[in-house]
């Protein structure tokens, strides 16, 4: 008789790595398609282009390292990474934006590093800086939604654009693409107009933020409530991130409504609530301690403020992951909670411990 | 009505506790041979006061405690002891142990030095500490360590007596069994460990997933008119029956690291324990049974009174267990007991539940077998985590062999629940990590302590060859002066002439050494010529000498 002699514990959840990484996938369903009934079919293809290159770079770089590929190419993270960078980039954006992007992301952030677990930085966000930086024309053309109705670009249309670059009626993409809001903001902001005259004089404009962006950001947001309510990720970094844009969005706003765009605004405009719940969530890049979550997620909410704010990109989020990723390891350690027994956690800045009177 | 805390994390876990509890508890099956390890307990080893070929009867003291925590161990039966010898035992690293075995006869006749105690209040708090010791009684949770130990308050004052019986891994029934079964004893056994505590007052902390236990409990506290005695419900979170846990839970207080609850004012037993010390005290009876559950993927799981001694695989069988397709079997519950790697191994004091899992059986078993993922650092585990401690760190660092660094995340508070991995995505064994570190520490520790001993021992042995000089020293001038003295009292007159005649030696031999340094004379009034022979002779000798140191040098520069 063999009998299995694993040591304890004999149980397990069952809540594996793709299992998790999947359900992330599913929260962003509801949002995929907001996304596409207002900005079209853009973002459906690119998601398939995304997700199709990460997993190919994947599968070529865990060759290369020569680690077993199908656990890791079955965890899910690749999926994600390609998803959320899809999600990042204009629906309309030529495919090799959206190829170089994702294989970038992967192979340079992602396994350069050493693969899952071992990436400092969000691999998405990675992706996304390097082609903003870059390619800053594409990846600044987005079309906004009262256009793609008129139009009536369809799906056909769509793979045309992406991948010939020809827009239907013969128009050119730079006749189609308008600032985004963000964009509009602050652009108009610098000719000293105020933010209700730039908000009304504009059809971009919606309830709270962009016509299309903020019901996007409404269903990214249900998505992220039912991933903090089934436990997928927690609470601390979305409210922290969130709760200091808010704080700090609403003091100014509160200085002069005229300067300074309303919470509200911040709130549903461009990728902060994709930030909150999806991004700045990150497992691995971010903070891991329950405190240090909350002051990663203040961190990163401050920085997107003031990057919007006074900084010279429109929106920081990318910016304001990537800052706060480096910041990661050092909020950790000082964060450490007070263990059981103990009467306060423990936190000396020298490494070496204490001295066990060895000495001779 | 006791107001509750909460400690951090735990997990909510399926209980499979609803079969075993469907019908009463019953004896077990008198096994052909029981074996009995002298070790049962945290602490030295009893030492076996049997030999083999003895005849023995049930309850008779067959092995004596050795030291302070230690306990002694009864026979469970009557029979003949056939072998003192190693055995297999329930430990992680497979290691036998030694056993008494007996061959019972199946005539269970008791022992006749059982002494019943008819009013343990005409008995020291000291001399119910002594029976309990003399009984045998370790703590029935699991970590069995003596009872009487935790029993003795030394200087502390101890304000609560608590009762455990927050049975919380899935599975295991035992404790809430006995509690139906036997609730008044369980208090009887409660009131005489407050005695031999001189406790203030006592909480027996019950799981809100045994109904029946609760009430049966509150309904016996009732009708003995113990108002001292708090029959509270607590939440049903593993690991709510950890001794830490449950003390948070009732009193909010924490028991301070490396401490004991003692230090607090806080001592907490088994419910199972209690029962055992009602027994030794009201019958005299050693603990030479216990309840135990028999769960898993058995066809009839249920709990049985088992001898202590009783071979795991006669219960499986016993509860339609088939020998030939098992394929893991643990002692104690999913989370925390210790897979056996042999069947044939015997049920201790310790012993709460035995899980039988079959090679088809459909139990959710943890499959170790595939490789686990990188750490994605989720935090999960640091959420899971009774204590709050990091275990992601932890792990880093046990992985880096970082023992050091290890410390500083306080890896010995780690209480080894399985939390951390039960919720681990990627099915990373925290657990055997921390273990591993554990043990690397340990075996540091031992080592260092070695080298010390070691270092200490030359240091001792220098110093005494340093004082053995000195002393040598010492008594030759003390022997010296002795001499010096004797021969001070012969008379200075003599003295004196020995020294004049000692004064005139010595210038007779200076005058003679005098005598002999004078230059000889033929070197007077040389002529010219003898004179520069010399000298060339004088020459001659120098340069062979020059040449000589040359080659000396040459050589030694070879």
């Amino acid at each position: 008789m063999n009998l299995d002699t694993p040591s304890s514990p004999h149980i397990h959840s069952g809540v594996r790595i793709n299992s998790m990484m999947l359900r992330v996938c599913l929260a962003l369903v509801p949002a995929i398609i907001a996304y596409t009934w207002f900005f079209g079919w853009g973002l459906c293809i690119n998601i398939l282009l995304a997700v199709a290159t990460a997993l190919c770079a994947e599968a070529l770089m865990l060759r290369i390292r020569q680690r077993p590929i199908a656990p890791f190419l079955t965890d899910g993270s690749a999926l994600v990474t390609g998803l959320l960078l899809a999600f990042c980039i204009p629906p309309f954006a030529p495919w090799w934006i959206t190829v170089m992007g994702a294989a970038f992301a992967i192979i340079v952030a992602k396994q350069l590093y050493g693969g899952l677990g071992y990436n400092p930085f969000n691999p998405a966000m990675v992706g996304y800086v390097m082609l903003l930086i870059s390619f800053p024309l594409e990846m600044t053309q987005w079309v906004p939604p009262n256009i793609v109705n008129q139009l009536e670009i369809g799906f056909i249309d769509t793979l045309n654009i992406i991948f010939t670059g020809n827009f239907p009626y013969q128009l050119s993409i730079d006749a189609l693409t308008m600032a985004t809001p963000l964009d509009t903001i602050k652009t108009e902001l610098g000719l000293n107009v105020t933010v209700t005259e730039i908000i009304r004089g504009n059809a971009i404009f919606g309830d709270f933020g962009g016509v299309g962006w903020e019901w996007v950001g409404n269903w990214v947001l249900l998505g992220g409530i039912w991933l903090i309510y089934k436990h997928i990720i927690s609470w601390h970094i979305p409210v922290a991130l969130l709760g200091s844009l808010v704080i700090i969005s609403f003091f100014f706003f509160m200085l002069d409504p005229d300067a300074y765009p309303s919470p509200m605004f911040h709130l549903f405009s461009g990728a902060t609530l994709l930030a909150a719940f999806f991004i700045a969530t990150d497992p691995v890049s971010a903070s891991t301690t329950p405190r240090g979550r909350i002051y990663y997620g203040i961190g990163i909410g401050v920085l997107i403020y003031v990057i919007r704010t006074w900084g010279g990109y429109p929106d920081g989020v990318a910016f304001a992951v990537l800052l706060m990723n480096m910041a990661a390891p050092t909020i950790d350690y000082y964060t450490q909670p007070r263990v059981y027994g103990h009467p306060k956690a423990h936190h000396t800045i020298h490494p070496s411990r204490r001295d066990d009177g060895d000495k001779p | 009505m006791q107001r509750l805390f909460q400690f951090h994390g735990g997990v909510q876990l399926k209980e499979h506790k609803r079969d075993a509890t469907a019908q009463p508890v019953q004896a077990a099956r008198l096994p052909r041979q029981l074996v009995l390890p002298l070790q049962q307990h945290i602490g030295t080893p009893a030492e076996a006061i049997v030999a083999v070929g003895d005849k023995v009867r049930k309850g008779q003291l067959i092995a004596k405690p050795v030291g302070v925590i230690s306990a002694p161990v009864h026979a469970s039966s009557s029979g003949t002891v056939v072998a003192i010898a190693k055995h297999a035992v329930s430990h992680p690293s497979h290691l036998s142990a030694p056993c008494i075995i007996i061959d019972t006869d199946g005539e269970e006749r008791w022992t006749e030095d059982r002494q019943p105690v008819a009013d343990y209040h005409q008995l020291p708090p000291e001399a119910i500490r002594a029976r309990i010791r003399d009984a045998g009684i370790v703590g029935m949770g699991g970590a069995g360590f003596p009872a009487h130990v935790k029993l003795d308050p030394s200087q502390h004052a101890v304000d609560t007596l608590i009762l455990n019986g927050a049975e919380c891994e899935p599975y295991i029934t035992c404790d809430e069994m006995l509690l139906r079964e036997h609730a008044l004893e369980v208090i009887v056994g409660l009131r005489i460990m407050r005695y031999a505590l001189q406790a203030r007052r006592c909480i027996i902390g019950i799981e809100n997933n045994k109904k029946a236990a609760f009430l049966a409990l509150r309904e016996q506290v009732r009708n003995t008119g113990a108002d001292f005695i708090d029959v509270v419900q607590v939440p049903t979170v593993y690991p709510t029956g950890g001794e830490k846990q449950l003390i948070q839970v009732l009193t909010g207080m924490e028991v301070p690291s490396g401490g004991l609850p003692l230090d607090i004012g806080v001592v907490c037993h088994n419910v199972g324990t209690a029962y055992a010390v009602y027994r030794a005290i009201e019958f005299g009876e050693p603990l030479i049974s216990r309840y135990v559950t028999v769960a898993g993927s058995v066809a009839k799981a249920r709990n049985l009174d088992v001898l202590i001694g009783t071979p795991v695989i006669d219960l499986i069988e016993e509860c339609g267990g088939n020998r030939n397709t098992l394929s893991r079997v643990i002692l104690g519950g999913p989370m925390m007991g210790v897979a056996l790697h042999d069947v044939t191994v015997p049920v201790t004091k310790t012993t709460n539940c035995i899980l039988a899992f079959a090679k088809t059986g459909d139990v959710p078993l943890a499959s170790k077998g595939s490789q686990p993922m990188p750490c994605i650092r989720c935090g999960n585990c640091a959420e899971a985590c009774p204590v709050d401690l990091l275990p992601q760190q932890l792990y880093w660092y046990a992985r880096a062999k970082d023992f050091d660094k290890i410390q500083d995340y306080h890896l010995f508070d780690c209480i080894e629940c399985g939390c951390c991995d039960y919720v681990c995505p990627s099915q990373i064994p925290l657990v055997h990590y921390f273990r591993y570190a554990k043990t690397e520490i340990w075996a540091q520790q031992h080592e260092k302590a070695l080298a010390n001993i070691a270092r200490e021992r030359h240091q001792f042995r220098e110093q005494r060859l340093e004082r053995e000089k000195l002393e040598k020293q010492q008594r030759h001038q003390q022997k010296r002066a002795a001499l010096d003295a004797q021969k001070g009292d012969a008379g200075s007159s003599a003295d004196a002439a020995k020294k004049a005649a000692i004064q005139a030696a010595m210038e007779r031999a200076k005058n003679k050494r005098e005598a002999n340094t004078i230059q000889p004379r033929n070197i007077d009034n040389l002529t010219p010529d003898q004179q520069r022979k010399i000298d060339e002779a004088n020459a001659r000798r120098k340069a062979l000498e020059a040449r000589a140191d040359v080659g000396a040098a040459q050589d030694s520069e070879q």
